[in-house]
Protein backbone atom coordinates (compact mmCIF):
# COMPACT_ATOMS: atom_id res chain seq x y z
CA UNK A 1 0.00 0.00 0.00
CA UNK A 2 1.27 3.65 -0.78
CA UNK A 3 1.37 6.21 1.82
CA UNK A 4 -0.06 9.31 -0.31
CA UNK A 5 2.62 12.16 0.41
CA UNK A 6 1.90 15.23 2.26
CA UNK A 7 1.91 18.25 -0.08
CA UNK A 8 1.02 21.71 1.77
CA UNK A 9 -1.55 23.86 0.56
CA UNK A 10 0.91 26.17 -0.65
CA UNK A 11 2.88 24.42 -3.31
CA UNK A 12 -0.09 22.61 -4.47
CA UNK A 13 -1.31 26.18 -5.32
CA UNK A 14 1.83 27.46 -6.95
CA UNK A 15 2.45 23.97 -8.32
CA UNK A 16 -1.20 24.53 -10.28
CA UNK A 17 -0.48 27.75 -10.69
CA UNK A 18 3.09 27.33 -12.15
CA UNK A 19 1.13 24.34 -14.54
CA UNK A 20 -1.83 27.05 -15.62
CA UNK A 21 1.32 30.01 -16.16
CA UNK A 22 3.79 28.03 -18.50
CA UNK A 23 0.96 27.16 -20.67
CA UNK A 24 -0.43 30.34 -21.36
CA UNK A 25 2.97 31.82 -21.77
CA UNK A 26 3.42 29.63 -24.81
CA UNK A 27 1.29 31.29 -26.78
CA UNK A 28 1.13 34.16 -28.81
CA UNK A 29 0.09 38.03 -27.09
CA UNK A 30 -3.48 39.70 -27.22
CA UNK A 31 -3.54 43.54 -26.69
CA UNK A 32 -6.61 45.40 -26.11
CA UNK A 33 -6.64 49.26 -26.54
CA UNK A 34 -9.43 51.88 -25.60
CA UNK A 35 -9.53 54.30 -28.27
CA UNK A 36 -12.16 57.49 -28.48
CA UNK A 37 -15.47 55.23 -29.90
CA UNK A 38 -14.47 51.95 -28.23
CA UNK A 39 -12.49 48.92 -27.29
CA UNK A 40 -9.84 47.67 -30.24
CA UNK A 41 -8.47 44.12 -29.59
CA UNK A 42 -5.25 43.02 -31.51
CA UNK A 43 -3.80 39.82 -31.64
CA UNK A 44 -1.18 37.83 -33.88
CA UNK A 45 -3.23 34.61 -35.12
CA UNK A 46 -2.04 32.92 -38.15
CA UNK A 47 -5.70 30.90 -38.44
CA UNK A 48 -8.95 32.87 -39.78
CA UNK A 49 -10.98 30.25 -38.60
CA UNK A 50 -9.74 29.79 -34.65
CA UNK A 51 -10.70 33.01 -33.00
CA UNK A 52 -8.80 34.60 -29.87
CA UNK A 53 -11.42 37.91 -30.05
CA UNK A 54 -15.31 37.17 -30.24
CA UNK A 55 -18.64 38.70 -29.55
CA UNK A 56 -20.55 37.97 -26.39
CA UNK A 57 -23.17 40.41 -26.79
CA UNK A 58 -24.26 43.42 -28.00
CA UNK A 59 -22.00 45.75 -26.37
CA UNK A 60 -19.47 42.88 -24.93
CA UNK A 61 -16.61 41.12 -26.42
CA UNK A 62 -14.19 38.30 -25.07
CA UNK A 63 -10.54 37.92 -25.88
CA UNK A 64 -8.56 34.97 -24.64
CA UNK A 65 -4.88 33.38 -24.31
CA UNK A 66 -4.14 30.05 -23.30
CA UNK A 67 -5.51 26.40 -24.61
CA UNK A 68 -7.82 26.90 -27.40
CA UNK A 69 -10.43 24.42 -26.33
CA UNK A 70 -10.35 25.58 -23.04
CA UNK A 71 -11.65 29.69 -23.36
CA UNK A 72 -13.65 28.22 -26.43
CA UNK A 73 -15.59 26.46 -23.64
CA UNK A 74 -15.89 29.48 -21.79
CA UNK A 75 -16.87 31.44 -24.69
CA UNK A 76 -19.50 29.56 -25.35
CA UNK A 77 -20.81 29.62 -21.53
CA UNK A 78 -20.48 33.23 -22.33
CA UNK A 79 -22.43 33.66 -24.82
CA UNK A 80 -25.27 31.59 -23.39
CA UNK A 81 -25.11 33.37 -20.42
CA UNK A 82 -25.56 36.58 -21.66
CA UNK A 83 -28.00 35.67 -24.59
CA UNK A 84 -30.37 33.85 -21.62
CA UNK A 85 -29.54 36.99 -19.42
CA UNK A 86 -31.12 38.92 -22.21
CA UNK A 87 -34.03 37.07 -23.06
CA UNK A 88 -35.25 36.24 -19.59
CA UNK A 89 -34.62 40.07 -18.80
CA UNK A 90 -33.84 42.66 -21.59
CA UNK A 91 -30.74 43.54 -23.81
CA UNK A 92 -29.66 46.18 -21.26
CA UNK A 93 -29.41 44.11 -18.44
CA UNK A 94 -26.61 42.31 -19.78
CA UNK A 95 -23.53 43.64 -18.57
CA UNK A 96 -19.90 43.11 -18.71
CA UNK A 97 -19.39 43.30 -15.06
CA UNK A 98 -21.91 40.26 -14.60
CA UNK A 99 -20.21 37.94 -16.74
CA UNK A 100 -16.77 38.47 -15.54
CA UNK A 101 -17.92 37.75 -12.15
CA UNK A 102 -19.64 34.22 -13.88
CA UNK A 103 -16.15 33.42 -15.29
CA UNK A 104 -14.23 34.65 -11.72
CA UNK A 105 -16.31 32.21 -10.08
CA UNK A 106 -15.62 29.49 -12.76
CA UNK A 107 -12.19 29.66 -12.39
CA UNK A 108 -11.62 30.39 -9.05
CA UNK A 109 -13.08 27.26 -8.01
CA UNK A 110 -11.92 24.76 -11.02
CA UNK A 111 -8.58 25.91 -9.94
CA UNK A 112 -8.71 25.52 -6.06
CA UNK A 113 -10.74 22.12 -6.74
CA UNK A 114 -7.76 19.15 -6.55
CA UNK A 115 -10.24 17.57 -9.17
CA UNK A 116 -9.72 19.32 -12.10
CA UNK A 117 -7.04 20.55 -14.35
CA UNK A 118 -6.88 24.31 -13.64
CA UNK A 119 -7.81 25.85 -16.95
CA UNK A 120 -4.80 26.86 -18.97
CA UNK A 121 -5.98 30.22 -20.06
CA UNK A 122 -6.63 34.13 -19.41
CA UNK A 123 -8.76 35.97 -20.49
CA UNK A 124 -10.08 39.79 -20.69
CA UNK A 125 -14.17 40.71 -20.92
CA UNK A 126 -14.81 44.25 -22.31
CA UNK A 127 -17.86 46.26 -22.40
CA UNK A 128 -18.17 49.68 -24.05
CA UNK A 129 -20.98 52.03 -22.49
CA UNK A 130 -22.42 55.28 -23.95
CA UNK A 131 -18.90 57.17 -23.38
CA UNK A 132 -15.48 56.47 -23.54
CA UNK A 133 -15.18 56.95 -19.57
CA UNK A 134 -17.83 54.06 -18.85
CA UNK A 135 -15.85 51.84 -21.16
CA UNK A 136 -14.57 48.87 -18.93
CA UNK A 137 -11.96 45.99 -19.77
CA UNK A 138 -11.80 43.30 -16.90
CA UNK A 139 -8.71 41.07 -16.87
CA UNK A 140 -9.46 37.26 -15.88
CA UNK A 141 -6.48 34.85 -14.55
CA UNK A 142 -6.69 31.43 -14.26
CA UNK A 143 -7.26 31.08 -10.64
CA UNK A 144 -10.36 33.56 -11.09
CA UNK A 145 -8.44 36.55 -10.20
CA UNK A 146 -10.16 40.03 -11.88
CA UNK A 147 -8.65 43.23 -12.64
CA UNK A 148 -9.95 46.32 -13.66
CA UNK A 149 -7.65 47.40 -16.76
CA UNK A 150 -7.85 50.98 -18.15
CA UNK A 151 -5.96 52.28 -21.03
CA UNK A 152 -4.11 49.36 -22.62
CA UNK A 153 -3.75 45.42 -21.64
CA UNK A 154 -1.81 42.66 -22.93
CA UNK A 155 -1.99 38.98 -21.83
CA UNK A 156 -0.35 36.14 -23.61
CA UNK A 157 3.32 35.10 -23.91
CA UNK A 158 5.80 38.52 -24.50
CA UNK A 159 2.73 40.44 -22.52
CA UNK A 160 5.81 42.32 -20.73
CA UNK A 161 7.62 43.34 -23.91
CA UNK A 162 4.50 44.39 -25.23
CA UNK A 163 3.14 46.49 -22.22
CA UNK A 164 6.39 48.32 -22.05
CA UNK A 165 5.99 49.27 -25.93
CA UNK A 166 2.52 50.35 -25.21
CA UNK A 167 3.54 52.46 -21.70
CA UNK A 168 5.90 54.00 -23.77
CA UNK A 169 3.51 55.55 -26.65
CA UNK A 170 -0.02 54.87 -25.75
CA UNK A 171 -2.18 58.11 -25.39
CA UNK A 172 -6.16 58.69 -24.28
CA UNK A 173 -8.62 59.39 -27.11
CA UNK A 174 -6.48 57.75 -30.15
CA UNK A 175 -9.05 57.37 -33.31
CA UNK A 176 -9.23 53.99 -34.29
CA UNK A 177 -6.67 53.64 -37.02
CA UNK A 178 -4.22 55.19 -34.64
CA UNK A 179 -5.05 52.87 -32.53
CA UNK A 180 -4.38 49.72 -34.85
CA UNK A 181 -1.24 51.27 -35.59
CA UNK A 182 -0.15 51.64 -32.00
CA UNK A 183 -1.31 47.78 -31.29
CA UNK A 184 0.10 45.95 -34.25
CA UNK A 185 3.65 48.14 -33.58
CA UNK A 186 2.97 46.63 -30.05
CA UNK A 187 2.89 43.15 -31.08
CA UNK A 188 6.03 43.09 -33.68
CA UNK A 189 7.79 44.86 -30.38
CA UNK A 190 10.84 42.91 -29.08
CA UNK A 191 14.01 43.75 -27.43
CA UNK A 192 16.35 43.03 -29.80
CA UNK A 193 14.24 44.37 -33.20
CA UNK A 194 11.07 45.18 -34.34
CA UNK A 195 9.00 42.80 -36.60
CA UNK A 196 6.42 43.58 -38.88
CA UNK A 197 3.57 41.51 -38.81
CA UNK A 198 1.36 40.23 -42.12
CA UNK A 199 -1.99 41.70 -42.29
CA UNK A 200 -3.32 38.06 -42.71
CA UNK A 201 -2.16 36.92 -39.36
CA UNK A 202 -3.27 39.33 -37.46
CA UNK A 203 -7.15 39.57 -36.07
CA UNK A 204 -8.45 42.55 -35.34
CA UNK A 205 -11.59 43.93 -33.94
CA UNK A 206 -13.62 46.34 -32.07
CA UNK A 207 -16.60 47.27 -29.93
CA UNK A 208 -17.31 50.43 -31.75
CA UNK A 209 -19.77 52.84 -30.13
CA UNK A 210 -20.17 54.59 -33.58
CA UNK A 211 -22.06 51.91 -35.23
CA UNK A 212 -25.93 52.38 -35.41
CA UNK A 213 -26.89 48.52 -34.57
CA UNK A 214 -27.47 47.41 -31.42
CA UNK A 215 -24.47 44.84 -32.04
CA UNK A 216 -21.39 47.01 -31.36
CA UNK A 217 -18.83 44.10 -32.16
CA UNK A 218 -17.23 44.16 -36.17
CA UNK A 219 -14.43 42.22 -37.12
CA UNK A 220 -11.55 44.15 -39.18
CA UNK A 221 -10.33 41.82 -42.45
CA UNK A 222 -6.53 42.12 -43.26
CA UNK A 223 -8.03 43.88 -46.99
CA UNK A 224 -9.06 46.80 -44.76
CA UNK A 225 -6.22 46.33 -42.59
CA UNK A 226 -3.44 46.94 -45.46
CA UNK A 227 -4.73 50.02 -46.03
CA UNK A 228 -5.20 50.99 -42.41
CA UNK A 229 -1.86 50.00 -41.64
CA UNK A 230 -0.33 51.63 -44.70
CA UNK A 231 3.58 50.55 -46.03
CA UNK A 232 5.11 49.16 -43.48
CA UNK A 233 8.18 47.54 -45.38
CA UNK A 234 9.22 43.92 -45.36
CA UNK A 235 7.08 41.19 -43.38
CA UNK A 236 8.64 39.45 -40.87
CA UNK A 237 7.26 35.83 -40.41
CA UNK A 238 7.02 34.68 -36.45
CA UNK A 239 8.92 32.14 -35.50
CA UNK A 240 6.40 28.83 -34.85
CA UNK A 241 5.01 29.14 -31.76
CA UNK A 242 4.27 25.96 -29.68
CA UNK A 243 -0.18 26.54 -30.13
CA UNK A 244 0.64 26.47 -33.96
CA UNK A 245 -0.06 23.25 -35.47
CA UNK A 246 2.18 22.06 -37.98
CA UNK A 247 0.10 20.03 -40.63
CA UNK A 248 1.16 16.24 -40.45
CA UNK A 249 3.44 16.69 -37.77
CA UNK A 250 3.12 14.87 -34.53
CA UNK A 251 3.35 17.32 -31.61
CA UNK A 252 6.78 17.47 -30.87
CA UNK A 253 7.81 16.47 -27.02
CA UNK A 254 9.49 18.05 -25.01
CA UNK A 255 13.31 16.72 -23.70
CA UNK A 256 15.52 17.67 -21.75
CA UNK A 257 16.44 19.11 -18.37
CA UNK A 258 13.79 21.27 -16.55
CA UNK A 259 14.64 24.77 -16.76
CA UNK A 260 12.16 26.05 -13.60
CA UNK A 261 13.42 30.00 -15.32
CA UNK A 262 11.90 29.33 -18.81
CA UNK A 263 8.61 29.66 -18.97
CA UNK A 264 8.02 27.74 -21.42
CA UNK A 265 9.58 24.47 -20.56
CA UNK A 266 7.14 21.68 -20.36
CA UNK A 267 9.31 19.44 -18.97
CA UNK A 268 7.96 19.03 -15.17
CA UNK A 269 9.39 18.15 -12.37
CA UNK A 270 13.05 16.61 -11.44
CA UNK A 271 12.54 13.22 -12.93
CA UNK A 272 13.43 12.73 -16.99
CA UNK A 273 10.75 10.86 -18.62
CA UNK A 274 12.45 7.20 -19.28
CA UNK A 275 12.09 7.12 -22.83
CA UNK A 276 11.16 9.69 -25.56
CA UNK A 277 7.53 8.76 -26.47
CA UNK A 278 8.52 9.47 -29.88
CA UNK A 279 11.77 7.87 -30.44
CA UNK A 280 11.68 4.91 -27.80
CA UNK A 281 15.11 5.93 -26.92
CA UNK A 282 16.01 6.27 -23.21
CA UNK A 283 16.20 10.07 -22.52
CA UNK A 284 19.49 11.89 -22.38
CA UNK A 285 17.79 14.43 -19.82
CA UNK A 286 19.65 15.48 -16.87
CA UNK A 287 17.91 15.72 -13.61
CA UNK A 288 17.73 19.79 -13.15
CA UNK A 289 19.60 21.26 -10.80
CA UNK A 290 18.60 24.79 -10.40
CA UNK A 291 20.85 25.92 -13.08
CA UNK A 292 20.21 27.12 -16.44
CA UNK A 293 20.64 24.06 -19.03
CA UNK A 294 23.84 23.91 -20.73
CA UNK A 295 24.40 21.54 -24.09
CA UNK A 296 22.58 18.69 -24.69
CA UNK A 297 25.33 15.98 -23.54
CA UNK A 298 26.65 13.74 -25.90
CA UNK A 299 28.11 10.89 -24.14
CA UNK A 300 26.10 7.50 -23.56
CA UNK A 301 22.40 7.83 -22.45
CA UNK A 302 22.65 8.34 -18.74
CA UNK A 303 20.05 5.78 -17.26
CA UNK A 304 17.23 7.32 -15.76
CA UNK A 305 17.77 8.71 -12.37
CA UNK A 306 16.93 6.74 -9.61
CA UNK A 307 13.02 7.46 -8.41
CA UNK A 308 12.91 11.24 -7.75
CA UNK A 309 12.24 13.21 -5.07
CA UNK A 310 8.82 13.58 -3.11
CA UNK A 311 7.80 16.81 -4.10
CA UNK A 312 8.63 18.43 -1.13
CA UNK A 313 10.76 17.31 1.37
CA UNK A 314 9.12 15.96 4.68
CA UNK B 1 -33.59 27.52 -12.04
CA UNK B 2 -35.63 30.13 -14.10
CA UNK B 3 -33.46 33.34 -13.87
CA UNK B 4 -29.76 32.62 -14.71
CA UNK B 5 -28.00 34.09 -11.95
CA UNK B 6 -24.30 36.07 -11.82
CA UNK B 7 -22.01 35.53 -8.96
CA UNK B 8 -21.48 31.90 -8.59
CA UNK B 9 -19.80 29.12 -11.13
CA UNK B 10 -21.42 28.75 -14.17
CA UNK B 11 -23.33 25.46 -13.97
CA UNK B 12 -22.30 22.66 -15.98
CA UNK B 13 -25.07 22.89 -18.79
CA UNK B 14 -23.33 25.71 -19.77
CA UNK B 15 -20.19 24.31 -19.95
CA UNK B 16 -21.38 21.23 -21.74
CA UNK B 17 -19.97 21.17 -25.73
CA UNK B 18 -22.89 19.98 -28.05
CA UNK B 19 -25.48 22.32 -29.43
CA UNK B 20 -25.27 25.67 -30.76
CA UNK B 21 -29.19 26.12 -30.61
CA UNK B 22 -30.53 29.03 -27.91
CA UNK B 23 -33.92 26.79 -27.11
CA UNK B 24 -32.34 23.48 -27.25
CA UNK B 25 -29.53 25.23 -24.61
CA UNK B 26 -32.69 27.12 -22.34
CA UNK B 27 -34.75 23.42 -23.38
CA UNK B 28 -32.15 21.52 -21.17
CA UNK B 29 -31.25 24.14 -18.43
CA UNK B 30 -34.25 26.39 -17.85
CA UNK B 31 -37.48 25.30 -19.62
CA UNK B 32 -39.69 26.96 -17.80
CA UNK B 33 -38.23 29.81 -20.01
CA UNK B 34 -39.51 28.40 -23.09
CA UNK B 35 -43.36 29.64 -23.89
CA UNK B 36 -44.22 25.89 -25.40
CA UNK B 37 -42.77 24.24 -22.30
CA UNK B 38 -45.62 25.72 -20.32
CA UNK B 39 -48.55 23.53 -19.03
CA UNK B 40 -51.83 25.61 -19.47
CA UNK B 41 -55.16 24.13 -17.66
CA UNK B 42 -57.52 22.56 -19.72
CA UNK B 43 -59.86 24.32 -22.04
CA UNK B 44 -59.78 27.36 -24.60
CA UNK B 45 -58.09 30.06 -23.43
CA UNK B 46 -57.94 31.78 -26.89
CA UNK B 47 -60.58 34.50 -25.67
CA UNK B 48 -58.30 35.51 -22.73
CA UNK B 49 -56.02 36.56 -25.13
CA UNK B 50 -55.47 39.40 -27.71
CA UNK B 51 -55.30 38.06 -31.55
CA UNK B 52 -53.02 39.95 -34.16
CA UNK B 53 -54.06 39.19 -37.78
CA UNK B 54 -53.12 40.03 -41.60
CA UNK B 55 -49.35 40.01 -42.38
CA UNK B 56 -48.53 40.12 -46.22
CA UNK B 57 -45.38 39.53 -48.19
CA UNK B 58 -43.91 39.81 -51.92
CA UNK B 59 -41.14 39.56 -53.57
CA UNK B 60 -39.77 42.13 -56.16
CA UNK B 61 -36.68 42.12 -58.31
CA UNK B 62 -34.14 42.36 -56.02
CA UNK B 63 -35.51 41.76 -52.36
CA UNK B 64 -38.66 40.85 -50.20
CA UNK B 65 -41.19 43.30 -48.25
CA UNK B 66 -43.36 41.98 -45.66
CA UNK B 67 -46.28 44.62 -44.28
CA UNK B 68 -48.31 43.70 -41.31
CA UNK B 69 -51.86 46.31 -40.17
CA UNK B 70 -51.78 47.36 -36.65
CA UNK B 71 -54.73 45.94 -34.62
CA UNK B 72 -54.82 43.34 -31.96
CA UNK B 73 -58.48 42.11 -31.56
CA UNK B 74 -59.94 40.35 -28.44
CA UNK B 75 -63.45 39.17 -29.68
CA UNK B 76 -65.25 42.10 -30.71
CA UNK B 77 -63.26 44.46 -28.49
CA UNK B 78 -60.30 46.74 -30.24
CA UNK B 79 -57.48 45.42 -27.76
CA UNK B 80 -54.72 47.71 -29.71
CA UNK B 81 -54.39 50.22 -32.47
CA UNK B 82 -50.73 50.13 -32.97
CA UNK B 83 -49.25 46.43 -32.13
CA UNK B 84 -46.06 45.36 -34.22
CA UNK B 85 -46.49 42.50 -36.13
CA UNK B 86 -44.01 42.43 -38.55
CA UNK B 87 -40.35 42.01 -36.74
CA UNK B 88 -36.77 41.73 -37.95
CA UNK B 89 -35.28 38.12 -37.40
CA UNK B 90 -31.86 39.26 -38.48
CA UNK B 91 -30.00 41.17 -40.88
CA UNK B 92 -31.33 39.53 -43.97
CA UNK B 93 -34.87 37.98 -42.90
CA UNK B 94 -38.03 39.05 -41.15
CA UNK B 95 -40.98 37.45 -39.19
CA UNK B 96 -44.42 38.16 -39.30
CA UNK B 97 -47.10 36.83 -36.73
CA UNK B 98 -50.61 36.40 -36.84
CA UNK B 99 -52.18 34.17 -34.13
CA UNK B 100 -52.10 34.98 -30.83
CA UNK B 101 -50.34 37.95 -30.06
CA UNK B 102 -48.32 37.63 -26.17
CA UNK B 103 -47.07 34.23 -27.13
CA UNK B 104 -46.33 35.02 -30.67
CA UNK B 105 -44.32 38.01 -29.50
CA UNK B 106 -42.30 35.94 -27.14
CA UNK B 107 -41.72 33.81 -29.94
CA UNK B 108 -39.89 36.44 -31.74
CA UNK B 109 -37.96 37.11 -29.44
CA UNK B 110 -37.20 33.46 -28.96
CA UNK B 111 -36.15 33.24 -32.71
CA UNK B 112 -34.47 36.78 -32.85
CA UNK B 113 -32.56 34.88 -29.88
CA UNK B 114 -31.79 31.38 -31.68
CA UNK B 115 -30.44 32.88 -34.96
CA UNK B 116 -27.94 35.42 -33.36
CA UNK B 117 -26.69 32.72 -31.00
CA UNK B 118 -26.16 30.46 -33.50
CA UNK B 119 -24.29 33.19 -35.72
CA UNK B 120 -21.82 33.88 -32.16
CA UNK B 121 -21.33 30.42 -31.38
CA UNK B 122 -21.12 29.28 -34.85
CA UNK B 123 -19.27 32.44 -36.42
CA UNK B 124 -21.53 32.27 -39.30
CA UNK B 125 -24.87 33.02 -40.29
CA UNK B 126 -27.24 30.16 -41.21
CA UNK B 127 -28.79 29.63 -44.60
CA UNK B 128 -32.44 31.19 -45.12
CA UNK B 129 -33.36 27.47 -45.23
CA UNK B 130 -31.55 26.75 -42.00
CA UNK B 131 -33.41 29.77 -40.72
CA UNK B 132 -37.02 28.83 -41.95
CA UNK B 133 -36.87 24.98 -40.45
CA UNK B 134 -35.54 26.27 -36.67
CA UNK B 135 -38.65 28.78 -36.86
CA UNK B 136 -40.70 25.55 -37.79
CA UNK B 137 -39.90 23.97 -35.19
CA UNK B 138 -40.46 26.41 -32.81
CA UNK B 139 -43.60 26.16 -34.20
CA UNK B 140 -44.40 22.51 -33.91
CA UNK B 141 -43.06 22.52 -30.18
CA UNK B 142 -46.53 24.43 -29.56
CA UNK B 143 -48.96 22.60 -30.58
CA UNK B 144 -50.19 21.68 -27.39
CA UNK B 145 -51.09 25.70 -26.79
CA UNK B 146 -52.40 25.73 -30.32
CA UNK B 147 -55.04 23.35 -29.82
CA UNK B 148 -56.17 25.01 -26.53
CA UNK B 149 -56.86 28.29 -28.58
CA UNK B 150 -53.17 29.85 -28.65
CA UNK B 151 -51.98 29.33 -32.22
CA UNK B 152 -49.33 31.15 -33.61
CA UNK B 153 -48.91 31.09 -37.54
CA UNK B 154 -45.64 33.09 -38.68
CA UNK B 155 -44.78 34.09 -42.24
CA UNK B 156 -41.10 34.59 -42.70
CA UNK B 157 -39.38 36.48 -45.67
CA UNK B 158 -35.49 36.95 -46.00
CA UNK B 159 -33.09 37.35 -48.82
CA UNK B 160 -31.15 34.83 -50.00
CA UNK B 161 -27.61 35.70 -50.52
CA UNK B 162 -26.23 32.84 -52.14
CA UNK B 163 -29.71 32.67 -54.92
CA UNK B 164 -29.69 36.64 -54.58
CA UNK B 165 -33.45 36.94 -54.69
CA UNK B 166 -36.01 37.03 -51.62
CA UNK B 167 -37.98 34.55 -50.74
CA UNK B 168 -41.14 33.45 -48.43
CA UNK B 169 -41.90 30.57 -46.12
CA UNK B 170 -45.66 30.20 -44.65
CA UNK B 171 -45.91 27.44 -41.64
CA UNK B 172 -49.17 25.85 -40.33
CA UNK B 173 -49.53 25.62 -36.64
CA UNK B 174 -48.39 22.15 -36.32
CA UNK B 175 -44.61 23.50 -37.78
CA UNK B 176 -45.48 22.36 -41.34
CA UNK B 177 -43.14 24.88 -43.90
CA UNK B 178 -43.95 25.76 -46.93
CA UNK B 179 -42.04 27.66 -49.61
CA UNK B 180 -44.20 30.62 -51.44
CA UNK B 181 -43.64 31.93 -54.82
CA UNK B 182 -44.22 35.86 -55.13
CA UNK B 183 -46.54 36.63 -52.63
CA UNK B 184 -48.42 35.49 -49.49
CA UNK B 185 -50.40 36.29 -46.37
CA UNK B 186 -51.63 34.81 -43.39
CA UNK B 187 -54.07 36.02 -40.83
CA UNK B 188 -57.93 36.60 -40.37
CA UNK B 189 -57.32 39.07 -43.60
CA UNK B 190 -55.63 36.57 -45.45
CA UNK B 191 -58.43 35.57 -48.02
CA UNK B 192 -59.10 39.59 -49.01
CA UNK B 193 -55.16 40.62 -49.17
CA UNK B 194 -54.34 37.09 -51.60
CA UNK B 195 -57.10 38.08 -53.44
CA UNK B 196 -56.10 41.29 -53.90
CA UNK B 197 -52.31 40.50 -54.56
CA UNK B 198 -53.64 38.13 -57.51
CA UNK B 199 -54.96 41.62 -59.26
CA UNK B 200 -51.83 43.66 -58.44
CA UNK B 201 -49.06 41.59 -58.19
CA UNK B 202 -46.74 41.88 -61.13
CA UNK B 203 -42.87 40.07 -61.16
CA UNK B 204 -41.30 43.50 -62.41
CA UNK B 205 -42.48 46.05 -59.47
CA UNK B 206 -39.89 48.38 -58.01
CA UNK B 207 -39.36 48.11 -54.20
CA UNK B 208 -41.79 51.68 -54.08
CA UNK B 209 -44.69 49.79 -56.42
CA UNK B 210 -44.41 46.44 -54.29
CA UNK B 211 -44.81 48.62 -51.12
CA UNK B 212 -47.94 50.14 -52.85
CA UNK B 213 -49.39 46.48 -53.89
CA UNK B 214 -48.95 45.61 -50.10
CA UNK B 215 -50.73 48.15 -48.43
CA UNK B 216 -53.10 48.33 -51.07
CA UNK B 217 -53.95 44.86 -50.26
CA UNK B 218 -54.04 45.24 -46.00
CA UNK B 219 -56.62 47.93 -47.63
CA UNK B 220 -58.31 45.83 -48.82
CA UNK B 221 -57.99 43.10 -45.94
CA UNK B 222 -59.35 45.63 -43.83
CA UNK B 223 -62.30 46.53 -46.29
CA UNK B 224 -63.61 42.86 -45.50
CA UNK B 225 -61.84 41.65 -42.38
CA UNK B 226 -62.87 43.23 -39.15
CA UNK B 227 -60.23 42.46 -37.27
CA UNK B 228 -57.51 43.98 -39.75
CA UNK B 229 -56.80 47.59 -39.20
CA UNK B 230 -57.14 49.99 -42.17
CA UNK B 231 -54.72 52.96 -42.24
CA UNK B 232 -55.83 55.08 -39.26
CA UNK B 233 -55.81 58.95 -40.61
CA UNK B 234 -56.66 60.06 -38.02
CA UNK B 235 -54.23 59.01 -35.35
CA UNK B 236 -51.63 58.48 -38.49
CA UNK B 237 -51.13 55.20 -37.56
CA UNK B 238 -50.08 52.99 -40.85
CA UNK B 239 -49.06 49.70 -41.43
CA UNK B 240 -45.38 48.52 -40.53
CA UNK B 241 -43.40 48.08 -43.65
CA UNK B 242 -40.24 45.92 -43.78
CA UNK B 243 -37.78 45.89 -46.57
CA UNK B 244 -35.26 43.35 -47.23
CA UNK B 245 -32.61 43.51 -49.86
CA UNK B 246 -28.58 42.62 -50.39
CA UNK B 247 -28.31 45.31 -48.45
CA UNK B 248 -30.28 44.02 -45.19
CA UNK B 249 -33.30 44.83 -43.92
CA UNK B 250 -34.91 48.07 -42.80
CA UNK B 251 -38.05 49.10 -41.67
CA UNK B 252 -39.42 51.83 -43.73
CA UNK B 253 -39.95 54.84 -41.73
CA UNK B 254 -43.36 55.66 -40.92
CA UNK B 255 -43.50 58.93 -43.07
CA UNK B 256 -42.62 57.13 -46.15
CA UNK B 257 -45.40 54.57 -45.51
CA UNK B 258 -47.47 57.34 -44.48
CA UNK B 259 -47.20 59.37 -47.81
CA UNK B 260 -47.73 55.51 -50.05
CA UNK B 261 -50.95 55.35 -47.44
CA UNK B 262 -52.12 58.81 -48.45
CA UNK B 263 -51.72 57.78 -52.07
CA UNK B 264 -54.12 54.58 -51.75
CA UNK B 265 -56.56 56.44 -49.74
CA UNK B 266 -56.98 59.39 -52.40
CA UNK B 267 -56.88 56.50 -55.00
CA UNK B 268 -59.74 54.73 -52.94
CA UNK B 269 -62.00 58.51 -52.53
CA UNK B 270 -62.02 58.33 -56.32
CA UNK B 271 -62.44 54.34 -56.59
CA UNK B 272 -63.53 52.57 -53.30
CA UNK B 273 -62.28 49.15 -54.48
CA UNK B 274 -59.30 49.96 -55.39
CA UNK B 275 -57.53 50.27 -58.75
CA UNK B 276 -59.31 48.01 -61.82
CA UNK B 277 -57.32 45.54 -63.29
CA UNK B 278 -57.66 45.04 -67.01
CA UNK B 279 -60.31 41.75 -68.09
CA UNK B 280 -58.21 40.00 -70.35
Amino acid sequence: MSMPYYVSPEQLMKDRADFARKGIARGRSVVVVQFADGVLFVSENPSQALHKVSEIYDRIAFAAVGRYNEFENLRIAGVRLADMRGYAYDRRDVTGRGLANAYAQTLGTIFSSGGEKPYEVELFVAEIGDEAADDQIYRLTYDGQVADEHGYAVMGGAADQVASYLKGNYADGASLDEAIKLAVSALGHSDTDDRVIAADHLEVAVLDRTRTQPRKFRRIRPEALDGILGERGPETPDEPEAEDTQAGAAPTVPTGPDNPTDPTDTVSGSTPPLEDPVTGEPASGEPASGEPPTAPPTAPPTPPAPGGEPPIAP
Amino acid sequence: MSAPTYGSRLPATFLTPGTSSFADFIGEHSPDLLPSKRTVPQGNVGDLAPHGTTIVSATFPGGVIMAGDRRATMGNIIAQRDIQKVFPADEFSCVGIAGAAGLAVEMVRLFQTELEHYEKIEGTTLSIDGKANRLAALIRANLGLAMQGLAVVPLFAGYDLTASQGRIFSYDVTGGRYEETAFHSVGSGSMFARGSLKKLYRDDLTETECVTAVVQALYDAADDDSATGGPDVSRRIFPVVQVITADGGRRLADDEVAAIADQVIAGRLQRPDGPAASLV
